[in-house]
């Protein structure tokens, strides 16, 4: 087991990373930027360390800073959260090579999997079904335009080093493909230093589902899938489990590829596995394998009864699975929505202010992960993400009249913040159907703009 | 003498992006809605503007600075 805990990271994953760690008997030391100095983080941690600067670059982005600290407080271990480091390579090789235990996979799976092509490739050889399009990189134009056959259109083109939705475009035809494909790779060179380009059938109405697992380097467990279609800018906001749209045998399918590929690349530690689900065809596609602890891990966690980030410092601390697959199982249907410093009625502007009245929701079947506390400043370096209002109920339509009851006891006072993105969601009848896909919340804001203004 | 100040707390910026030219120079004569820099604001950003027309600008915020909300950002003449 470990003994001492460094957390790279900050606001709601630094705070449930200690809250894990404290349970588990782990001794906690939290980093700060000058900014966060009176963070929550740093206010539960049992010692605390000062590692530079506001700018990220400086201080939650410097391998230096984070590997100091932890050798000055004598720690065996680095979580390192989701964001800043979580899935470089590199950072993961130097806290192994500074004697201490990553908590997630080696850097040669992060490497693995943080390259789209090769993860692409890792998957096909594994069995899972992947999107119809080039097998690896496209080498010139000639070659891609044999892969339209298998693609038709449209057709995305994507930069084999890009991520969060950068260095993608979108060709209808012949012509916008030959103009779009050399562009793309002068881009690609550009914005990434690589010029490396892969090619993938645009599915015109998909679910985003993905299947969490857990595995120890030899063996690998699934605790079932989440949904998370409701995206805005290719962010997800909501984010539920089970998702609705799939039968007992797809689920049982899907959850098996994800543990196939796990396997495959000897996984270590937690991490999902990305799908796009077409409801007519009835299929799934691999997209990504994210090698992280993500934002939305606590719905999973409500419908196991599963401490995702307790199982991963068990299996940091060299542990082997104590789970076996026919110890999870579905319980109920939990949804969690991503409360940030944003003004809805204002495209989302930022808002990083002051916050003075909070009321917190609370009851049976809700959880609310946060770093916030009365008289907190928001701070305008970091994301604006600030709290996770996480509810369960027995059904799905349960979940939601409790998620209702919930944004209506909560208040943040002093700041605006997305809240009433998702009461207008929650009262919404497609939201309640379930008949949603990846690009529906974008044209629900531009047609209820006016709505959220008021 | 005019002042410009930052609309925002954020980080400034002084170019679009690193490996461009500042957007103005020490000493540049600015117009009425010239970009003079960036604020970055929970990874979002906004254009600084100068709201008058004005000679010899000069920066008092450092690229990458992290500032408040109304700080000075430069002097104009």
């Amino acid at each position: 087991m470990l003994k001492k805990l460094l957390v790279a990271n900050r606001g709601e994953i630094a705070v449930r990373i200690i809250r894990a760690a404290k349970d588990l008997g782990i001794a906690t030391v939290a980093v700060y930027s000058a900014a966060d100095a009176d963070a929550l983080h740093v206010q539960l941690a049992d010692e605390s360390v000062n590692i530079g600067p506001p700018a990220a670059k400086k201080s939650y982005l410097s391998t230096e800073a984070l590997l100091k600290a932890a050798a000055d407080t004598r720690c065996d271990s680095v979580h390192p959260g989701y964001g800043f480091l979580a899935e470089n390579a590199d950072f993961s090789d130097a806290v192994k090579n500074a004697g201490l235990v990553f908590v997630g996979p080696s850097g040669d799976a992060i490497r693995l999997m943080g390259d789209k092509v090769s993860a692409r490739v890792a998957a096909a050889r594994a069995g899972v079904p992947v999107v119809p399009g080039s097998e690896g990189r496209v080498n010139g134009i000639e070659s891609a335009r044999a892969i339209l056959e298998e693609t038709g259109f449209p057709v995305m083109i994507k930069a084999a080093a890009g991520g969060g939705g950068r260095g993608i475009r979108i060709a209808n035809s012949q012509a916008e493909f030959e103009q779009a494909f050399p562009q793309a790779e002068a881009e690609a060179l550009a914005a990434f230093g690589d010029g490396g380009l892969y090619m993938e059938k645009v599915i015109g109405k998909a679910r985003h589902i993905e299947v969490q697992v857990l595995a120890d380097g030899t063996d690998a467990i699934h605790c079932y899938e989440r949904e998370c279609s409701l995206q805005r800018r290719r962010q997800k906001v909501w984010e539920e489990a089970p998702s609705c749209a799939l039968s007992d045998a797809l689920r049982e399918e899907l959850c098996a590829s994800a543990i196939a590929l796990a396997k495959a690349v000897h996984y270590s530690g937690a991490g999902t596995v990305e799908y796009l689900y077409d409801d007519e065809a009835d299929r799934f596609y691999f997209i990504e394998m994210n090698t992280r602890i993500q934002v939305e891990h606590p719905v999973t966690e409500a419908i196991t009864g599963i401490d995702l980030v307790a199982e991963m410092l068990r299996i940091a601390g060299g542990e082997k699975l104590r789970l076996k697959q026919s110890d999870i199982a579905v319980k109920g249907h939990a949804i969690e929505v991503r409360l940030c410093a944003e003004d809805p009625a204002k495209d989302f502007a930022p808002f990083p202010g002051k916050v003075d009245d909070l009321r917190i929701p609370g009851g049976p079947g809700v959880r609310f992960d946060s770093m916030l506390f009365s008289g907190y400043q928001v701070p305008p370096f970091y994301d604006s993400l600030l709290a996770k209002l996480i509810v369960h109920g027995d059904t799905r339509e349960a979940a939601i009249d409790r998620l209702i009851r919930a944004l209506g006891e909560l208040q943040i006072g002093g700041l605006k913040t997305t809240k009433p993105l998702f009461v207008a969601l929650a009262a919404d009848p497609s939201v309640r159907a379930g008949e949603v896909h990846t690009r529906w919340l974008e044209s629900w804001l531009t047609e209820n703009a006016a709505a959220l203004a008021n | 003498m005019a002042q410009i100040l930052s609309p925002l707390p954020g980080t400034f910026y002084r170019s679009s992006s690193p490996d461009k030219p500042p957007y103005k120079a020490d000493g540049d004569t600015v117009a009425a809605g010239d970009v003079i820099g960036l604020i970055e604001v929970m990874k979002s950003f906004h254009e600084v503007r100068a709201e008058v027309a004005g000679s010899n600008i000069r920066f008092l915020a450092d690229n990458e600075e992290p500032v408040m909300a109304g700080a000075p950002l430069a002097d104009l003449d």
